[in-house]
């Protein structure tokens, strides 16, 4: 292999090795999937999936930032190159009046990714997924033939969300959502234990476009603070001023995140938290507050962290208390513990986002039996009817994969029809046996 | 592919089901390994291994492997590579020897413990190399390069196997795969019933708990009990009186 990379997500587990080429024109990159190798390709972006899915032992990957060309918007839709970031994505249309349909949690993610894990974001009750606001994707084939794909081809299902593995996607149509200005108003609540947290939640979906709430794992009653917020309408003009990263931390101490400190600081923002208020804050400060610090995985140490992201259907709130008491009671400290309400999915086979409660943990990799206990807790969420999150995997069965995704059949049926010789390859499409 | 926590999901045994490979195999089943490939010669010994595996809730999968075929080593450890990566592979050919000196069973013994268990590894090493992971796991004893009247043929082919093994280490350095030489003392099994066990003896499930510490710290040599590796500092004779 010419250009030997170790490649990781962003949980920095399981590194592999890799040749790691940048295409900067489409006929490269048809050219690059036409000769495979023998262990294949799999397209990557900003690397923000947190498990393996941009990674490929042995093989090719292809970074796509190269091919990040941004077209004109008209009615309402732009057309974008796959490798185009969020963030860039942000800048150049904020100050039109336009935003993404759906933003996540970082800006630090391309289109491909986007439509390729179906992300979703603090709208998703209102709005869905990223997939449900593209209205054509371009995906380059094993044979090196694009086919521009819209909602009637199931191919285009089997693309939204499907990790990578039924092609390249070089091209999107994205319909933005109009905004006013660039500020949002923010309504906070401050809930004294979980149920509380809940029915807040429900309620502030109802009222809000954007919600979520923010839990204090270690609390014994589960409190948290619930968010509801909105595009300003009036006040200020439209402008996007963030940088990619503010602030890169040089040398970290291993083991600054632990369970005390994040004890610690989880009751400090939980004590500090105004018990309601109503705030107008600077898109970039609401939806990315952790963009700000650029690689801030890196607290975790070198082991890394693991993220652990599932969501169970409406009706089995019973087992989402459960396994937030089981977490609390097992001492494995989660940092950023995010619970969110989604709506309907977007139809992606592979497509995470079901209607029901969402919960986002992350662990710190070294958490003395955390391997168990997300085993129990997988077997937990599968029982219910729930799924985790595969942009956020690095570690699930793979035998409870079908169980999770009823779509898996049609889905691994179709991805060797289309792909006979499984060009298309990936670290986790192996781990996971896709 | 091997997930967050390092934990493999697929193994290849190499040369049948002992009791070490067994025990080893049922732990990593336990955790995540859920294909098993048994590459041995068809015996009722490997399906009764083969039953056990899958009642485990392994994914079992059977290659006729024969230490002796050495032309055919590359086409059957070929063929499990060719269906899906492998996270580890054990490589476990072994036959004691005879005390007597009849030069063909001599050769037999260095066939299947050092010349088929050093093709095989060559194998695996080499599919390995390709998929830029894995951990090839090779069975070595505490007698090699200490040999005593009784076992000094089955001695001298460890020697050679261990060796080998340990260039191999070497020459696969930054390629991602990981070598791991195992050299266990006196193991308590069912061929072994009947002899009185010498000091730091010890069990199959003592030797599988020892492999997967050392899988896990990417460990090069193995020595089973651990103590061993500090008695090899003492000399030759003194050794092989103590481990028998």
């Amino acid at each position: 292999m010419a250009n030997k990379t170790i490649l990781t997500g962003w949980g920095r587990t399981s590194p592999s090795v890799a040749e790691l080429l940048r295409p900067e024109a489409e006929a490269e990159l048809a050219s690059l999937v036409l000769a495979p190798g023998g262990r294949g390709v799999i397209a990557r972006g900003l690397g923000r999936s947190y498990g393996d899915p941009a990674q490929n032992a042995g093989g090719m990957v292809l970074d796509m930032t190269a091919l990040a060309a941004i077209g004109p918007v008209r009615d309402g839709y732009v057309t974008v190159e796959a490798g185009v970031s969020l963030h860039r994505l942000m800048r150049e249309l904020v100050p039109e009046g336009w935003v993404p349909p759906v933003i996540p949690a970082t800006r630090q993610v391309t289109v491909g990714g986007a439509i390729a894990a179906d992300i979703h974001g603090r709208n998703h009750h209102a709005d869905g997924s990223f997939g449900r606001h593209v209205t054509a994707l371009d995906l380059l084939g094993p044979d090196g033939v694009t086919r521009t794909l819209t909602h009637d081809d199931p191919d285009f299902w089997a693309t939204v969300g499907g990790m990578g593995l039924t092609g390249v996607i070089t091209k999107a149509t994205i319909r933005l959502l109009p905004i006013e200005t660039s500020r949002m108003i923010v309504n906070t609540w401050k809930c004294r234990d979980l149920d509380a947290v809940m029915a807040r939640l429900a309620e502030a979906d109802v009222a809000h476009r954007y919600t979520a709430a923010w839990l204090d794992c270690l609390s014994p009653q589960g409190r948290g603070v619930v968010e509801g917020a909105d595009h300003a309408r009036q006040g200020a003009a439209r402008s996007f001023r963030a940088r990619p990263f503010e602030a890169s931390p040089g040398f970290l101490p291993v083991g600054l995140l632990n369970r005390h400190t994040m004890g610690l600081v989880n009751r400090g923002l939980f004590v500090t938290a105004k018990r309601q208020s109503v705030q107008v804050r600077p898109l970039a400060s609401f939806f990315h507050p952790l963009d700000r610090v650029g690689h801030w995985n890196r607290f975790y140490g070198p082991r890394g962290l693991v993220q652990y992201q599932f969501v169970l259907p409406l009706g089995a709130e019973q087992t989402l208390v459960k396994i937030v008491e089981r977490i609390r009671r097992s001492h494995a400290a989660s940092f950023q513990t995010v619970l969110k309400r989604f709506g309907p999915g977007s139809g992606g086979w592979l497509s995470f986002p079901t209607p029901g409660w969402s919960l986002a943990l992350d662990f710190p990799t070294t958490t003395k039996g955390l391997a168990w206990l997300l085993d129990r807790l997988d077997e937990a969420v599968a029982e219910a009817g729930g799924r985790v999150y595969l942009a956020k995997d690095s570690r699930l069965r793979p035998e409870l994969l079908p169980v999770m995704y009823p779509g898996l059949a049609a889905f691994r049926e179709r991805r060797r029809e289309l792909d006979p010789r499984l060009v298309f390859q990936s670290d986790l499409a192996r781990r996971l046996s896709l | 592919m091997k997930n967050a926590f390092g934990e493999p999901q697929s193994l290849l045994l190499v040369g049948g089901a002992s009791e070490i490979a067994m025990a080893t195999a049922m732990r990593l089943v336990r955790r995540r390994v859920h294909r098993v490939i048994l590459a041995g010669r068809p015996s009722p010994a490997r399906d009764a291994a083969a039953v056990r595996l899958a009642e485990a809730g392994a994914t079992v999968e059977t290659a006729d492997f024969d230490a002796f075929r050495v032309e055919e080593h590359a086409k059957v450890i070929g063929d499990v590579f060719a269906t899906g990566d492998v996270d580890v592979a054990l490589v476990a050919c072994g036959l004691l020897g005879d005390t007597d000196l009849d030069p063909l069973k001599a050769a037999d013994v260095a066939m299947v413990n050092y010349v088929g268990a050093m093709t095989a590894a060559i194998v695996c090493a080499e599919a390995m190399r390709r998929q830029t992971h894995g951990a090839l796991v090779v069975f070595s004893s505490v007698s090699a390069g200490r040999p005593s009247p009784r076992d000094f043929l089955y001695a001298s082919a460890k020697s050679g196997l261990d060796t080998f093994a340990r260039g191999l280490a070497g020459a696969l350095r930054g390629s991602g795969v990981h070598v791991m030489v195992v050299r266990p003392g006196f193991v308590r099994t069912k061929l072994t019933r009947g002899v009185t066990p010498p000091a730091f003896a010890t069990s199959p499930e003592t030797v599988a708990g020892a492999i997967l510490d050392g899988l896990r710290a990417k460990t090069q040599v193995v020595w089973v009990p651990g103590i061993l590796g500090q008695l090899m500092r003492l000399p030759g004779s003194l050794i092989r009186r103590i481990t028998g």
